[in-house]
C-alpha cells in the first residue's frame, strides 16, 4: 500500500483572497453564502450533537458549475462536503471549519423518466420520493425508501447506500443505481456504470456507500420497477419482545420475502401511539408489521403463509391493511416512530448495527441487559427482515456526562452486534460517529487497503475528510472498540 | 481446518514471493473457462483444492464458501435445504468454480428478475497482490461499513485480488417452473415483456431465431396462471440452462468472436444480435467485425459491449474508457496489485 496515514484531519489553512474570487466568478450571484447568518442552516445534517461552521456554502446551479467549485478547492487545497438533503444520521453532511460546503440541491431536475427501459435519469438533489411520484404516472416506482424520503436526495442516497422498508424485496441503493456521472476532487468527471450497472472495474459498486469520500455524483441512471398489483399489509401484535424477534426469524427460514418486515418494541409503541393516535392492543409488548406484494395470486398465497406463521409464533392480535389508505394508517406508526421517540427524552441516539436474523432474540435480549446497566432507556423499532437494528438510546444532552455514556452504551451494543457476525452499520453509515466502531470492524490493513483506495480518487483527501474510515492511529487498540470516557470524537467541535 | 489456514497463508507467501520478484500469477480455478478474456499469462496458482463451505444456516438464507468450490456442489448443498444461489451462474464444460464465477462476473438469465451476482455478494476475504489476506462486507443482508471492495471482485477478472471466500445471498427454490415459447417478432415479443414483467413470476426471457422463450418460477398455483396467460408451446428449462452456460447453439461458432452488448432494453435490434437476453438489456453477438466497430455500435445503442472470447486473444474484454477514467481504473488497479502481479493482461493489455 502506497499510503502514508496522515495523523487525525490536520486543519487546513485559510485559503487565500485569490480562492474567494475565483468561486465568487463561478457561481451564480446567489450561489455562494457566507454570512454567518446564513451559513446557521448548514452547521448540522440529520446528526444534530455534531455541528461546525463551514466557512462558505457553495450552491452551484449546473454541472459545469460543481466542476468548478471543485477545480478552485482543489487548487487551493480547500476541503469540500458535498450536501443533499442533510438528512443524514451519520454526520455524511457535517462540515468542516476549515472547508466549504458544496449544496446539490439546486441540481434538482428529473432529467428524465424512460418508461420503456424503467429508468430515471436524474440530477442529484432530485428529492428520494419525487421520483417514484413522477414514476407513478407508468405504473412504476424507485425502490429504496429511507424513512426521510420526503427530505432526502438521491446523490445523498448513493452516498450512504440508503435502504429503507423496502429494501428486503428490492434491494438498497446499490441494486437499483445502474450508472453515475461523477467528479472527482480534481473536477475530472467521469462516466461509472451503464445499461446493466456493469463496467470494466466495478466503481460504481465502490462509489455507491461511500459516504462523499471519492466524488461527487452530478448525474445518476436508476433503475425503476412496476408497482406490484396487489399489496397486503400486516400488523402482529405479541405479548413479548422475544416472541416477536422469533416470529420475524420463524418469517424469514420460511423462505417468505416480503416488501418489509418491521419490529417496534413497548417503549417505540408507546411513543408511536401517543405521537399519531394509533390504538395498539393491551397487553402488547411488541408489534410486528409485514407487508407482502405481489400479482394477485402470489400476494394471496403468501399472505397465507405469512399470517399463519405469525399466528404459530403466538401473535394474539392480527390487523391487516388492503386498500392503500388503510396501509398508510398501518404504517403510520412505524414511520413516525423516530420523532415519536424524539418527544419521550430531550434527546436520542440511533444505533445502526446489523445482525444474522437468527441471532435477534438473543441480541435484544442483550440490549435489555445493558440499557438496564447503564440505566439509559433504549427503544427498539427496525427493518427485522434483514437484521438492522436501530436502537433508540434515550438521553438528555444537557446532563454532564450523558452522552459520553450514550457513546460508551452504542459502543457496547455495536460490540454485541459484531460479536454475532454483524456489521456497525446497516444503512446510515460511519459518518462522524461511527469512527470507532471501524476499528474493531477491520484490521489496520484493510483501514490502510480504504484510504489507499480514497487517495486513488481523491489524494489530497479534500471530500469529506476525516470521515467514515479512522486513520489507523486512530485505532490504537487494533481490534477493540475504542470509547474512552472523556474522549469524545471530533472534541475540537463545538457540542449542543 | 488447519490445512485451510495453511492453504491461506500458502497462497499469500505465493503472492508476496511474485511481488518481491515482479512475475505474474495467473489464478487458476478448475480451469474451466481459460479461454475468456485475453490470454492468460503467468505461473499457475491453483485454487481447486481450496474448496467447502465455510458457514451455511439455511434459516439466514446466506452462505459462506472458499473459492475453489465448484458452483454446483453449492447448488447441491442448498438445494438439500429448499433454497437456491440468488443469483443464476454460468459455468463451463467441468467443475467450474465460485471464484471463477465471481472473477467472470457474468449472471444468468435470472438477472433482470432476481438481480446479478454482484447484487447477491455480501462480503469476501482477498489476498491482494502484495500478498495481504484482507476481508471485506460480511454475511449480513446490509453493510455499509468500509468501501464495498468485495462487490468489485465481480467481473474483474481476479485482476485485484485472489479471492478466497465469499458469502452469498440465497434465495427459495421455486416450487414449480416452466418454459413456454411463442414465436413472434422481437417488437411484439417486447411489449408482451413489459406487459408481464413484475406481474407474473418471470424467472427468464430470451429472444432468437424468431421465437421468445419464457421462463417462469414460483408458487405452483402462480405458474398454472402464468402459462395460461402467456400460451404458446412447452418450451423446455435446458434452453435456459445452455444459455446460461454460453453454449446454447444459436451463440454461433468459432471463428467468430463472442460479444455481449449492454444496451437499454428497449434498442432496437440492431445489430441482428444472436440471441437477445435478459428481456433486451443483454444480446449476444458471434461476430467477426473489429472490436471498433462492435463498440461503436453498442454505444450507438447507448451501452456497452464486452468480449468474452475469441480467437483474437490479445483484444481487451472492455473498450476503453476516457483517458482520465482509465487513469482512474489504474490508480485503483495500482491500490490491491501494485506490480500487476495477479492475471495480468487478463482484462486489459494495460495491467
Amino acid at each position: 500500500m502506497q499510503y502514508t496515514p496522515m495523523k487525525d484531519s490536520p486543519a487546513s489553512p485559510t485559503p487565500p483572497a485569490a480562492f474567494w474570487r475565483e468561486l465568487r466568478k463561478a457561481l451564480p450571484a446567489d450561489g455562494l453564502l457566507v454570512k454567518p447568518g446564513d451559513l446557521g442552516a448548514y452547521e448540522c445534517d440529520g446528526l444534530t450533537v455534531y455541528k461546525a461552521r463551514p466557512l462558505a456554502v457553495a450552491l452551484p446551479r449546473t454541472r459545469e458549475q460543481v466542476g468548478a467549485v471543485l477545480r478552485i478547492c482543489n487548487r487551493h487545497a480547500v476541503p469540500v462536503v458535498a450536501r443533499g438533503g442533510g438528512t443524514s444520521l451519520s454526520g455524511g453532511a457535517l462540515p468542516r471549519t476549515d472547508g466549504i460546503v458544496l449544496s446539490l440541491a439546486r441540481l434538482n431536475r428529473i432529467l428524465a423518466i424512460d418508461p420503456e427501459n424503467q429508468t430515471a435519469r436524474l440530477e442529484p438533489g432530485v428529492r428520494n420520493l419525487a421520483v417514484s411520484e413522477a414514476a407513478a404516472a407508468y405504473g412504476l416506482f424507485y425502490a429504496p425508501d429511507p424513512s426521510s424520503q420526503i427530505a432526502c436526495t438521491i446523490g445523498g442516497n448513493i452516498a450512504e447506500n440508503a435502504g429503507g422498508v423496502h429494501c428486503l424485496k428490492y434491494g438498497l441503493t446499490v441494486h437499483n443505481v445502474l450508472a453515475v456521472k461523477m467528479f472527482t476532487s480534481d473536477g475530472v468527471l467521469h462516466e461509472l456504470g451503464g445499461p446493466t450497472a456493469e463496467g470494466p472495474l466495478d466503481l460504481l459498486a465502490l462509489v455507491v456507500g461511500s459516504e462523499g469520500l471519492l466524488g461527487v455524483v452530478v448525474e445518476a441512471t436508476v433503475q425503476l420497477k412496476p408497482k406490484p398489483q396487489a399489496v397486503v399489509a400486516l400488523l402482529a401484535a405479541f405479548r413479548s419482545l422475544e416472541q416477536a424477534a422469533g416470529a420475524v426469524s420463524a418469517v424469514i427460514a420460511a423462505g417468505i420475502v416480503p416488501a418489509g418486515l418491521e419490529l417496534m418494541d413497548r417503549l417505540a409503541i408507546q411513543a408511536a401511539g401517543a405521537y399519531t393516535g394509533q390504538h395498539y392492543p393491551p397487553g402488547t409488548e411488541a408489534v410486528v408489521l409485514a407487508e407482502v406484494d405481489g400479482d394477485d395470486g402470489t400476494c394471496a398465497l403468501e399472505y397465507a403463509h405469512l399470517r399463519a406463521i405469525l399466528k404459530a409464533q403466538k401473535a394474539f392480535a392480527l390487523d391487516e391493511a388492503r386498500t392503500s389508505e388503510e396501509r398508510r394508517l398501518l404504517w403510520a406508526g412505524r414511520k413516525s416512530a423516530f420523532p415519536a421517540v424524539g418527544r419521550l427524552a430531550p434527546d436520542y441516539y440511533c444505533m445502526d448495527g446489523t445482525i444474522p436474523r437468527r441471532a435477534l432474540v438473543e441480541v435484544l435480549a442483550q440490549i435489555a441487559v445493558l440499557s438496564a446497566q447503564y440505566g439509559l432507556p433504549v427503544a427498539n423499532v427496525f427493518h427485522a427482515g434483514d437484521g438492522n437494528l436501530h436502537p433508540l438510546i434515550l438521553y438528555d444532552a444537557r446532563r454532564p456526562g450523558e452522552l459520553a455514556r450514550v457513546e460508551q452504551l452504542g459502543g457496547d451494543i455495536l460490540k454485541l452486534c459484531l460479536a454475532h457476525g454483524g456489521t456497525i452499520s446497516g444503512e446510515h453509515g460511519v459518518g462522524v460517529e461511527k469512527l470507532d466502531g471501524m476499528c474493531a470492524q477491520f484490521t489496520p490493513a484493510e483501514l490502510v487497503a480504504f484510504h489507499a483506495l480514497k487517495a486513488a480518487f481523491d489524494p489530497y483527501e479534500l471530500l469529506n475528510r476525516g470521515k467514515a474510515i479512522p486513520t489507523p492511529a486512530r485505532c490504537v487498540e487494533p481490534g477493540g472498540m475504542h470509547v474512552h470516557g472523556g474522549r469524545v470524537p471530533f472534541g475540537h467541535l463545538e457540542r449542543y | 481446518m488447519t490445512s485451510h489456514t495453511e492453504a491461506v497463508e500458502q497462497v499469500c507467501a505465493t503472492v508476496q514471493t511474485a511481488y518481491e520478484r515482479g512475475t505474474p500469477l495467473e489464478i487458476v480455478g478448475s480451469g474451466s473457462r481459460r479461454h475468456w478474456g485475453r490470454e492468460p499469462i503467468g505461473e499457475p496458482l491453483v485454487l481447486a483444492s481450496y474448496r467447502g463451505i465455510v458457514a451455511y444456516e439455511p434459516s439466514e438464507y446466506v452462505i459462506t464458501v472458499r473459492a475453489g468450490t465448484p458452483i454446483a456442489d453449492i447448488e447441491a448443498a442448498v438445494a438439500a435445504h429448499g433454497q437456491t444461489l440468488a443469483a443464476e451462474l454460468p459455468r463451463g464444460a467441468g467443475p467450474s468454480t465460485i471464484g471463477g464465477a465471481v472473477a467472470l462476473g457474468l449472471t444468468g438469465p435470472s438477472r433482470p428478475y432476481a438481480g446479478s451476482l454482484r447484487d447477491a455478494i455480501l462480503g469476501a476475504r482477498i489476498v491482494t497482490g502484495t500478498g495481504q489476506l484482507l476481508r471485506f462486507g460480511g454475511q449480513v443482508l446490509k453493510n455499509v461499513a468500509g468501501f464495498d471492495v468485495s462487490r468489485l471482485m465481480v467481473g474483474a477478472y481476479g485482476t485485484l485480488g485472489v479471492l478466497m471466500e465469499v458469502s452469498l445471498r440465497l434465495h427459495p427454490q421455486p416450487e414449480e417452473s416452466a418454459v413456454c415459447v411463442l414465436a413472434c417478432d422481437w417488437a411484439t415479443a417486447r411489449s408482451r415483456l413489459l406487459g408481464w414483467t413484475g406481474r407474473l413470476p418471470l424467472t427468464g426471457a430470451c429472444y432468437y431465431e424468431g421465437r421468445l422463450h419464457v421462463r417462469l418460477g414460483g408458487r405452483a398455483a402462480a405458474i398454472g396462471r402464468a402459462v395460461q396467460e402467456i400460451g404458446g408451446e412447452t418450451g423446455s428449462a435446458d434452453t435456459f440452462f445452455a444459455l446460461r452456460d454460453l453454449r446454447l447453439d444459436a451463440l454461433g461458432v468459432p471463428p467468430a468472436a463472442l460479444w455481449r452488448l449492454l444496451v437499454p432494453p428497449a434498442a432496437p435490434l440492431d445489430p441482428p444480435a444472436s440471441v437477445v437476453d435478459w428481456g433486451g438489456a443483454q444480446r449476444f453477438w458471434a461476430t467477426q467485425e473489429p472490436a471498433g466497430v462492435v463498440h461503436a455500435l453498442a454505444a450507438r445503442l447507448g451501452g456497452q459491449a464486452v468480449r468474452l472470447a475469441g480467437a483474437d486473444r490479445q483484444e481487451d474484454v472492455w473498450a476503453a474508457p476516457a483517458p482520465a477514467t482509465m487513469a482512474l481504473y489504474g490508480r485503483v488497479k495500482a491500490v490491491l496489485d501494485p506490480r500487476h502481479i495477479l492475471n495480468r493482461g487478463r482484462l486489459s493489455a494495460r495491467w
